[in-house]
């Protein structure tokens, strides 16, 4: 008998993978691309509205949506003769094989206010390595609407692309000390550090809003999936904005 | 009803068996380092096994006992004693009134967990109780116990039959710990999904050779010393990552991801440490060797079900010999 699935495998646009005897990553591509991340956020609200058995949690990130699963409340479900990760691979290959018809809540547009003269430290030097004004930084970084891709490396930091390529810049060798609130860039990713945290992202400037707030029931201002945009706010509007805690 | 600290140790959080549910906000899960201490100690007080625990390192902190209570320490041997008489691990212990728990000698392991019957009164973040150091959330006030917190109790419990005049009473039976001993010295890993980025010697070396932890070792990650090679300089879009993951640093170092790990990563996951494993990691330190053994799949898979009967068979005996012993002191009166 010839192995079809097997083959079909190997022919698919996505790729299976485990990350741990309890978790599989299921890989759209490894790129920074609208369209694969679209299929990503598509598949982890499908998995949100519809867990598969077992299931934990699942996870999405640029290209893959990571999916946790509880092995042993799934071997007293899955057939004796099959082991548990077997059985996995195959739900998440009928998974993918199936109509994934999730709700597309249509994004939010969420308008970040940014004070760049005053809390921009990197603002120079990518005007001098760029060849460019701190204006003309300023007017390419408001002038577009950018897709949350995904958040991660610290709670609610949200992932955003892409930014123009006269503004495009690789992160520093070392991590510093960033202050919450700090809006950065890192090749042609731009991102708002929710915490006080060391980091390596170029920062043009500062957001008054709190990214990230502990005592909410949604703890977190961004999801993957949004889209942004981000406005230039005085230093005086900055202040007013943090004496009005919001 | 609670427990004071009098004098504070030098990391130690309240966990329990970490918070899902949230990774896609960037929240890991965090939680105990070694699951399966954390788990015991609660079956030896009769608690749930996802109830709250103190995860303790070495200088711990120094408790005093407000109330009576049920106890029980286990994980790491800091040479637990009460009132200065010393106190065996993996063992229910009740407790007298304003007696002290301290650990005074660092023997073998790294973290030691404490859980008491009468339950620690904690409020959940986000589902679980686990401290958050990074995002101040969760746990005792989202942050590392200090002198002078008081963790009050949810329930009030007598014991005055048992104690006599003692400051505390031993019960006399022991869990079975097998698995946080050592089933083998070397560490199961399956192949990560960019393993084939790495040359073949670099493959060899990781498996016939020991690595050393280095000093940076923290419950995020466990950076390794000695150097591996890739074939070629790859790049990655962060990915998802979890605990046991082993990543490839640009400067040929690996790093282990432990449970205060970042939900994603950028670097090539090279393997991955099957879950069984991680306890035993979890008891290591900066200095520590450890070997490396390959394994598929299915091997970790069987090895995550074994211990889980394990403890499962561990809970049950628990559970009846806490009710044989109450049951029988009930007889008595």
């Amino acid at each position: 008998m010839i192995n079809f699935i097997g083959e079909m495998e190997t022919n698919e646009p996505y790729k299976i993978f485990f990350i741990s005897d309890s978790a599989a990553t299921i890989d759209f591509g490894n790129l920074i691309e609208e369209g694969i991340n679209q299929r990503v956020i598509s598949l982890f609200n499908h998995l949100s509205q519809h867990p598969l058995g077992g299931m934990i949690e699942a996870v999405p990130a640029y290209g893959s949506v990571a999916i946790y699963f509880d092995i042993a409340a799934l071997r007293k479900k899955v057939s004796p003769q099959k082991k548990v990760y077997e059985w996995i691979r195959n739900e998440l290959h009928k998974l993918m094989r199936s109509d994934i018809t999730a709700i597309e809540k249509s994004p939010g547009l969420i308008r970040i206010p940014v004070n760049y003269e005053e809390f921009g430290r990197d603002l120079k030097f990518i005007a001098d390595q760029k060849n460019i004004s701190p204006e003309e930084i300023i007017r390419l970084h408001t002038s577009k609407q950018y897709r949350v891709y995904m958040l991660g490396f610290l709670p609610g930091f949200a992932y955003m692309g892409q930014v123009e390529d006269q503004i495009a810049i690789p992160r520093k060798p070392q991590p510093q000390p960033i202050i919450a609130g700090s809006v950065g860039i890192a090749g042609r990713q731009t991102g708002i550090y929710p915490l006080n945290s060391p980091g390596g992202w170029q920062i043009i400037g500062r957001t008054p809003l709190k990214m990230f707030d502990k005592d909410k029931d949604e703890p977190c201002l961004l999801k993957a999936g949004d889209q942004v945009e981000f406005y230039s706010i005085t230093k005086d509007e900055f202040e007013n904005y943090q004496s009005r805690g919001v | 009803m609670s427990l004071r600290i009098i004098k504070a140790g030098v990391f130690d959080t309240i966990q329990d068996l970490g918070r899902y549910g949230f990774q896609h906000l960037g929240i890991n899960p965090g939680g105990a380092m070694d699951r399966f201490a954390a788990q015991v100690v609660n079956m030896l007080t009769g608690n749930n096994i996802d109830e709250a625990v103190i995860e303790m390192h070495f200088p711990a902190s120094i408790f005093l006992f407000e109330c009576e209570s049920l106890a029980a320490i286990g994980g790491a041997d800091f040479s637990a004693s009460i009132n200065g008489e010393d106190v065996p691990l993996w063992q229910p212990i009740i407790v007298a009134k304003n007696s002290v728990l301290q650990f005074q000698k660092w023997k073998q392991g790294t973290r030691c967990y404490l859980a008491v019957r009468e339950k620690f009164s904690i409020k959940k973040w986000l589902n679980s109780y686990s401290t958050n150091t990074k995002a101040e959330a969760g746990g005792f006030n989202g942050r590392t116990l200090q002198k002078d917190d008081v963790i009050v109790f949810k329930e009030k419990n007598g014991y005055k039959d048992f104690l006599k005049d003692d400051d505390f009473t031993i019960l006399h039976w022991k869990a079975d710990i097998f698995w946080n001993t050592t089933p083998t010295d070397r560490l199961s890993i399956m192949a990560g999904n960019e393993w084939d980025w790495l040359t073949e010697e670099s493959k060899n070396k990781l498996l016939k050779e020991y690595f050393i932890i280095g000093s940076l070792a923290d419950r995020m990650g466990y950076r390794l010393q000695g150097k591996l090679k890739a074939k070629e300089d790859g790049e990655l879009v962060s990915s998802v990552v979890s605990f046991g993951t082993i990543q490839l640093l640009p400067n040929g170092e690996l790093i282990i991801l432990m449970a205060d790990h970042q939900t994603t990563g950028g670097y090539p996951r090279i393997a991955h440490i099957g879950s069984a494993y991680l306890p035993l990691l979890a008891q290591k330190q900066p200095g520590d060797k450890i070997h490396f053994r390959l394994t598929d799949q299915q091997n970790a898979e069987d090895l995550l079900l074994q211990q889980h009967q394990h403890l499962l068979q561990l809970q049950n005996a628990c559970k009846f010999k806490l009710e044989e012993f109450f049951n029988a002191s009930n007889a008595d009166n």
